[in-house]
């Protein structure tokens, strides 16, 4: 009893050292949260952009292979589809970190706002994952689906709008649930260039305090709940999205 | 809504996991000799296993862990694979003075205060400084050297002195090595005087890249790296005032008192017979 009164006022004041005293919660832990939330939500609206032109460009180009008429047309997708995969071969090739360390000290060498050179970096970097998903959506919807839809007088932009893609998004959704939550996660490294994220910002209180658990573990769950509500929050979408299944 | 209740209770089930580790980790001793006797016997492989627990830490012949971040020059740094320095020798004076073996866990400076926490490592060495805060939270040996903070900035800078920085109206953007001195005082001192904002990196070379780039105006640092970054780039240069003065210690877990008591006195024996001054001047060369 007596250990547990000791255990117990032990964790209040680790507690109260950590994030009560000098405000530690406010300037770092909520300002960390702030801009991991910040650099996620960016991210992944650039991601689900760059992804979607680039699955389409992809698949497409993949689909209509042995279609196409040899054409002024066929040439600009050729190349463009070369492009993307020059893209996808390269940010999946490098790790995310070497990438924002090349943003923020190369490419935006003269930008000193480490936030935004974070979106950029993972919303690029996501961007591939998204795209390859998306893809994966696409090609798993039976050619039949398509050719149906080409039949009833549907052309090729249509019966991607009305038949494929709703279907395919449906497909996806697990994955892409997936991948968002890996991104929040990978916002952490943004530390190395100086923006202070939510794990920054929990080690920023470790290096204060030399208290070692408390704040990883604050940060810890604080993630935990996030991943929590998005997980929720798909689970959501793909059981509406379920709905008209038999 | 049941689900949520499930998912919440399933998570606060988990937080109180965690916390009791977190408890664990910085406990009073008691709790860890509280094993019963017939507990220890089958045990006792796995405790030596673990290096020096809290069960006889300065036994003769037993091993002394010390967690570093080798990446502080001249205090401790790699050559020839090998970590070396200031701290490394000192520590392996008081080791030979203890009759233990020094191995050194080279690591994160954040993880250094982990891993002494969690008893991974006997003792950490890099370098650090006594703070109000710290010592709540972990123990500190007598100081045996003292540093001090000095500012980069590139040649030709407005900032002239260390008075430029506090002087009103000043908005510098400084760079620091994150949880150094440099950036637990320029936090007070300029970021929460209104007086510009403080730009914190993981390595001292990454704010001195930012410095380059002009990413940050200046960069607040130990003085002694900040002379090897001035040699090894050229158009910085290190102001004449120095902005602060610190003393470094070495740390120890609050309940680690056996050994951190042993460890002190054969550091007050060792810069008593002046070794620790011997060491520091081998390595510190008077300007």
């Amino acid at each position: 009893m007596v250990l547990l009164a000791t255990w117990l006022a032990n964790i209040q004041s680790q507690f109260i050292l950590c994030f009560i005293q000098d405000d530690r919660w406010k300037r770092y832990i909520l300002k960390g949260l702030g801009n991991t939330i910040k650099m996620a939500v960016f991210a992944v609206i650039i991601g689900i952009i760059i992804g979607i032109i680039v699955a389409i460009v992809r698949s497409t180009h993949d689909k209509t292979a042995d279609t196409a008429h040899k054409g002024f047309g066929r040439a600009i997708l050729n190349i463009v589809n070369g492009i993307c995969h020059v893209y996808l071969t390269i940010v999946r090739g490098t790790p995310v970190i070497v990438q924002i360390m090349i943003y923020y000290y190369l490419i935006f060498a003269s930008s000193n706002n480490g936030v935004l050179v974070g979106i950029i970096a993972f919303g690029i970097n996501s961007g591939a994952y998204v795209a390859e998903i998306f893809r994966a959506g696409i090609m798993s919807i039976d050619q039949g689906q398509f050719e149906a839809g080409r039949s009833l007088g549907f052309n090729y932009v249509q019966t991607m709008r009305h038949i494929i893609v709703p279907q395919a998004f449906k497909n996806v959704l697990p994955a892409l649930g997936n991948e968002f939550i890996v991104l929040l996660k990978e916002t952490s490294v943004a530390g190395y260039v100086a923006v202070m994220d939510l794990t920054k910002g929990a080690y920023i209180i470790v290096g204060r305090t030399y208290t070692a658990f408390m704040p990883l573990i604050g940060a810890a769950l604080i993630y935990l709940v996030i991943v929590m509500f998005l997980e929720w929050l798909f689970h959501k979408l793909e059981r509406r999205l379920r709905n008209d299944e038999r | 809504m049941k689900k949520i209740a499930k998912l919440l209770s399933l998570a606060l089930a988990l937080c109180l996991c965690l916390a009791l580790f977190a408890g664990c980790g910085s406990a009073p001793a008691g709790e860890g000799d509280a094993a019963p006797p017939d507990d220890a016997a089958v045990t006792d492989t796995a405790a030596d296993a673990e290096g020096e627990g809290d069960a006889a830490p300065t036994e003769p012949g037993g091993t002394l862990i010390m967690a570093t971040n080798a990446e502080f020059p001249p205090y401790e740094f790699y050559e020839n694979g090998e970590v070396v320095g200031i701290d490394a020798e000192i520590a392996a004076a008081i080791a030979e003075k203890l009759g233990m073996t020094l191995e050194i866990s080279d690591m994160d400076f954040s993880a250094i205060i982990a891993a002494v926490q969690s008893g991974k490592a006997d003792m950490g060495m890099a370098g650090m400084t006594v703070t109000e805060d710290r010592l709540q939270s972990v123990d500190f040996s007598t100081s045996y050297a003292t540093g001090i903070q000095s500012i980069i900035v590139p040649e030709g800078s407005p900032i002239t002195s260390v008075d430029d920085l506090f002087a009103e109206g000043a908005n510098y953007t400084v760079g620091v090595q994150q949880d150094t001195t440099g950036d637990i005082y320029a936090t007070g001192d300029i970021a929460d005087a209104g007086l510009g904002t403080v730009e914190r990196y993981n390595k001292g070379a990454d704010a001195v890249q930012a410095l380059k780039t002009g990413k940050v105006d200046c960069v607040i640092i130990d003085n002694q790296p900040a002379k090897a970054y001035v040699a090894a780039n050229e158009g910085l240069t290190i102001l004449d005032t120095a902005y602060a003065e610190e003393d470094y210690a070495i740390c120890f877990a609050k309940e680690n008192t056996e050994l951190s008591a042993a460890v002190d006195a054969a550091l007050q024996e060792l810069i008593a017979d002046g070794t620790v001054q011997s060491i520091l001047d081998k390595y510190i060369v008077a300007d």
